[in-house]
């Protein structure tokens, strides 16, 4: 089997995650609360070569859908992601990850005096596209993305 | 009566000062004059406020309460959590509920940031945001700008400095963000190199093309400025007590400066001051803090006004 072979072998049926900046894989699987032990196939290949993006990473997951509302917390990761959804060895949707504009229940907000850190509620980030940062809607906290990612990878991590 | 804005007033929450237009705000000061001019109606008889201080107030509070007084309106409410069921160990929230469905509208203040937020999305009734920790303190700002307006005009071609503790006081960021409304000259920040300004704030305030510049000594402006407006420490926002002995008495405003200053500078000041403020300074023609105070009863009284829809009754 030629390499080519190995990382371009299709699955039957779920979802492939292309042009993943390269390194970036496994940071994408933590992000969608992937880790292994939920008895699914998945399919990583890093750092191959790409004609976009000189090298990317490849994630494939089968038998698991994703919808638009989970993978495009992967665009603060991998902004230039492609999710390609298969059934039956075909792609039957293809989509660009978009960054949300609000992103909840991921982490707390890092802010000691938030009030949701007082009351046990869920924060809200909001995505601010000019600055690449988030704010939290309650207490007005801005992170950039990787500092955001960071939180989320650390809180991910924990579980 | 513009009908309009003040059906934009009615039943609105009030969560940060940039939930304002520019048309809004110089409503809301219009208002206010007429209550200066002309003195105050019982709009709001049969209203209740809620006040829900978690924190300490002597000024806000008591103008909020004169205000709803004035307009025939009655307070209910307590002033810190001690004698309430907070310092049983109550939820913010569940306090907030109750107040809900026992009044017409709820200011709150809370050493929490975002509580005010918190609270509009529970309550049905208008939240009122009278100080959340750090963030904000909005009708701080209205009557902050309200003062300028009043006694200097049109604020786009001001020179305004702030000086003191930039890093923690909430009267700051509500200050520049309405600044970035009526969009000044230049805005200077002076302050010790501990107690600069955030820099996401900074960053907001710029990107809304307000001219901003920081320094570290006031002489260095004071003879540009048109205004100064200086803030207290505030000591129980600093997480590190050493960092707040580090800048503790980092300045100090005399009467030393009107003697290299505008002839018109005017000198403002949320109060209480500490002792960044000397009181050399309070008889002087500068010194208009003790009058941006007073403006905190008119000011509120027409923001409850329109809140609560009484608008109509005051014009007729």
């Amino acid at each position: 089997m030629s390499i080519r072979e190995l990382i371009v072998s299709k699955i039957k049926d779920g979802t492939v995650i292309d042009h993943i900046p390269a390194g970036k894989a496994f940071e994408v699987l933590k992000v969608l609360g992937l880790t292994g032990k939920e008895g699914i196939r998945i399919a990583v290949v890093v750092n191959v070569e790409s004609s976009k993006l000189g090298r990317k990473d490849i994630v494939k997951i089968e038998n698991r859908f994703l919808s638009k509302e989970e993978t495009d917390i992967v665009a603060l990761i991998a902004p230039t992601a492609t999710i390609n959804i298969v059934r039956n060895f075909e792609v039957v949707e293809k989509r660009k990850v978009s960054i949300p504009k609000y992103i909840s229940k991921l982490i707390k907000c890092p802010n000691k005096t938030c009030i949701t850190r007082h009351e046990g509620i869920e924060t809200t980030f909001e995505t601010l596209d000019s600055s690449l940062r988030v704010r939290c809607i309650y207490c007005g906290i801005e992170l950039s993305y990787s500092e955001f990612i960071d939180l989320i990878l650390k809180e991910l991590s924990k579980s | 009566m513009n009908s309009s804005i003040a059906s934009r007033f009615k039943g609105r929450d009030v969560i940060s000062v940039l939930d304002f237009s520019k048309e809004d705000i110089e409503y809301l000061f219009k208002l206010t004059d007429h209550y200066l001019s002309n003195g105050y109606k019982e709009v709001l008889r049969g209203k209740v406020m809620a006040v829900a201080f978690f924190e300490p107030s002597t000024r806000t509070r008591l103008s909020f309460e004169a205000a709803m007084s004035r307009l025939g309106g009655s307070v209910i409410g307590f002033s810190s959590e001690e004698g309430t069921s907070v310092a049983k160990g109550e939820k913010f929230i569940d306090t907030i509920r109750m107040l809900d469905s026992y009044a017409d509208v709820i200011v709150v203040r809370h050493r929490y940031e975002g509580s005010a937020k918190l609270a509009a999305e529970v309550a049905e009734h208008p939240v009122i945001n009278a100080g959340d920790g750090r963030n904000e303190h909005p009708t701080q700002a209205l009557l902050d700008l309200y003062t300028i307006y009043r006694l200097r005009g049109d604020v786009s071609s001001l020179v305004i400095g702030l000086i003191g503790d930039l890093k923690y006081a909430r009267v700051v960021n509500s200050f520049l963000y309405i600044l970035t409304i009526f969009k000044p000259k230049k805005v200077y920040l002076i302050s010790h190199p501990l107690l600069r300004l955030r820099e996401d704030v900074r960053r907001f305030v710029e990107s809304r093309n307000v001219k901003v510049e920081e320094v570290f000594d006031i002489n260095e402006v004071l003879s540009e400025l048109d205004v100064l407006y200086v803030t207290r420490i505030q000591k129980e926002r600093f997480p590190d007590p050493l960092e707040y002995e580090k800048v503790k008495n980092a300045y100090r405003v005399t009467a030393e400066i009107t003697k290299r200053c505008k002839d018109d500078l005017i000198i403002l000041h949320p109060l209480p001051r500490v002792d960044e403020l000397d009181r050399s300074l309070d008889n002087t023609k500068h010194a208009v803090y003790f009058k941006q105070a007073s403006f905190g009863v008119p000011l509120r009284a027409a923001l409850l006004t329109l809140i609560l829809g009484g608008v109509e009754g005051v014009y007729t």
